[in-house]
């Protein structure tokens, strides 16, 4: 297979752009998991649901500001919402930004009234714990899937070198958000109220989250390889950065949650603490794991 | 005899690079009619090109690639020096207009391809898109800009400046299947004395074909243009990118369910789960929830909040 060759120039898409697509995977991960634990989870787990809703709005009211702001015209970021374009993820990312804001912003309000603050919004949270709501909180996590992937395919839309040479940036980067997301749960249950059986679950669940987006990375990395792209992502030091996201994804597989399983006795306590320290230092790796890999993507086709 | 130039019909350049001297009239003929500043000179020490790329100041480009070998040969063949007037393409499969999120460019009724300044918003995705590096992005205007085949002209039934400006003809501007014909005599012409000649988007097989296309002494890659195997467009990655994120998406939900899914008990109670952080650090009654809310903190329905005021 011959290897690609690029002509195109880098678009500068740096900073702002990078935040974008760091909170657009918490957003989504966060609405996600909020929905798994809200859905299927057990009572004990509905208050990290909550503050997993409370978490995806801010992230995702922050996504069209950063937008926003990277725009040569700011004033006319409407215009990407008076024309679709199915060939273009952008086009297609940003309707779905906006319909995932509603779902974000409801789910906001619902989890608001749950912990008592809202009383006006009795009869929809009322509606929202039937089945209707299910359907809402269902359909609501297929768009924050969506917000938390469609970044990389929007990347690999493109002619850039090592974007373009990849079909795997899509799952890449959802999966990561996924693990972004519930690394910042865990930060958050562990340091609220919430059971450690609740925070000891997403650990378990980032790691499977690890788990795949390692996969995802070496296809990724495999394809790019294959396309004779690989000099330039690995370039300038960015190799450093590969290997920052790479190692901020063994923490969380290689990681064991044992709190749980101690429940009695003076060690469980101190068990209990290097437990919570453990989870609260993978949390922290895994978030910059996260924001790694997005700035070694962005920045190495680029710079 | 009058230029007559009609919409509906397609236009755009035939540039024939064996007759180009690298005289740039062309390149000052585009900024003197469209506006355009130019950028700060520079020192590129690139044979005779002090203009560097096509850019949002430069929709002429005239590079210079210098092939002249170390030992003196008989005949050169038309490749020990070459010119060639770079400009957008026009491409009939546009990867630009592909991915531009607000329809900002549009094909015109000269079948051209344009950038609408009052659309564009400046997200720079046609940049990130176009293969040839033709379009540039202006801090001052906040929009991505590229040549525009002198569309206002066009209206006016004039010829573009650059083709008007050529002294040699390089630049030949007219309806595409005139250009076509031209360039295929024209390469008949010179394919006995440079046996590398070729035409380069004459045919379909670079983006559907481009309405400003290319007599080369070489193969494009000599001049920084991709071959047909490589003039792919940005879309072929949506079908295997939205894919794999759909099947990863499947994954990592699944994962999440088998970490997360957990039998709800069927009745609330205020201690339901063993907490080894509750034990550790009490934090009393709140830290599984007060009885009214079902012990998470939630509230049932039926319940209400203790209210502070009457």
């Amino acid at each position: 297979m011959p290897l690609v060759e690029h002509f195109a120039r880098p678009p500068s898409w740096l900073l702002w752009i990078l935040l974008y697509f760091f909170f657009a995977g918490l957003g989504g991960g966060a609405f996600v998991l909020g929905t798994l634990l809200r859905l299927w989870g057990a009572r004990a787990d509905q208050r990290l649901a909550r503050t997993a809703f409370l978490v995806a709005l801010p992230c995702v009211l922050l996504c069209p500001v950063f937008l926003t702001v990277d725009l040569g015209q700011p004033l006319r970021f409407w215009h990407m919402l008076a024309f679709f374009a199915a060939a273009s993820p952008m086009s297609v990312g940003a309707f779905a930004l906006l319909l995932f804001g509603v779902f974000a912003f409801v789910a906001f309000l619902d989890a608001l009234h749950d912990t008592g603050r809202l009383d006006p919004f009795k009869p929809f949270a009322e509606l929202l714990a039937g089945p209707l709501g299910a359907v809402f909180y269902v359909v609501g996590a297929i768009f924050g899937l969506f917000i938390a992937g469609y970044t990389g395919v929007l990347l690999s839309v493109s002619n850039q070198p090592v974007w373009s040479d990849s079909w795997a940036l899509g799952g890449l980067f959802l999966v990561s958000g996924m693990s972004g997301a519930a690394a910042l749960l865990v930060l958050l249950g562990v340091r609220g109220r919430t059971t450690t059986e609740t925070v000891e679950r997403l650990e378990l669940a980032d790691g499977w989250f690890a788990l795949i987006e390692l996969i995802l990375l070496i296809v990724f990395l495999t394809t790019v390889a294959v396309a004779g792209s690989l000099g330039q992502a690995f370039g300038r030091g960015w190799v450093l950065l590969w290997a920052l996201a790479i190692l901020s994804l063994l923490f969380p597989i290689l990681a064991s949650p044992t709190a749980g399983r101690v429940t009695t006795g003076t060690s469980a306590a101190m068990l209990a603490r290097v437990a919570r320290e453990n989870a609260i230092a993978t949390a922290g790796i895994v978030l910059l794991g996260v924001l790694a890999l997005r700035i070694a993507v962005l920045f190495s086709a680029q710079l | 005899m009058a230029l007559q130039i009609s919409p509906g019909e397609k236009y755009g350049f035939f540039t024939d690079t064996s007759v180009c001297i690298g005289c740039k009239a062309c390149e000052v003929a585009c900024k003197e009619w469209n506006g355009l500043q130019g950028n700060q000179p520079a020192f590129l020490a690139d044979s005779f090109d002090n203009t560097g790329q096509l850019d949002a100041e430069n929709w002429r480009h005239v590079k210079f690639i210098e092939q002249v070998p170390d030992a003196s040969t008989a005949v050169g063949n038309g490749q020990a020096w070459l010119m060639m007037s770079d400009v957008c393409k026009h491409c009939q499969h546009a990867s630009c207009m592909q991915v531009c999120p607000t329809g900002a460019i549009i094909r015109t009724e000269f079948d051209t391809v344009f950038i609408q300044q009052d659309v564009c918003n400046g997200c720079r995705n046609c940049i990130s898109a176009c293969p040839y590096s033709v379009i540039g992005f202006s801090s001052q205007t906040g929009t991505a800009h590229k040549c525009t085949l002198c569309y206002d002209r066009l209206q006016s039934s004039m010829m573009p400046a650059c083709a008007k400006a050529c002294p040699t003809q390089s630049i030949q501007f007219g309806k595409l299947s005139d250009l076509q014909a031209a360039a295929d005599a024209r390469l008949t012409a010179v394919k006995a004395s440079a046996p590398k000649a070729q035409l380069y988007g004459r045919g379909g097989d670079v983006y559907g074909g481009l309405n400003a296309f290319f007599l080369l002494m070489d193969k494009p890659e000599t001049y920084g243009l991709p071959n047909a195997a490589n003039a792919v467009l940005p879309d072929r990655n949506n079908f295997g990118g939205y894919l794999g994120a759909l099947v990863t998406g499947v994954l990592a939900v699944l994962a999440g369910l088998i970490a997360i899914r957990r039998r709800r008990e069927p009745e609330p109670h205020p201690i339901h789960e063993t907490s080894v952080v509750a034990e550790a650090e009490p934090v009393g009654p709140t830290a599984t929830g007060p009885a009214h809310n079902g012990g998470d903190g939630r509230r049932r329905r039926g319940s209400r909040r203790p209210r502070t005021r009457s």
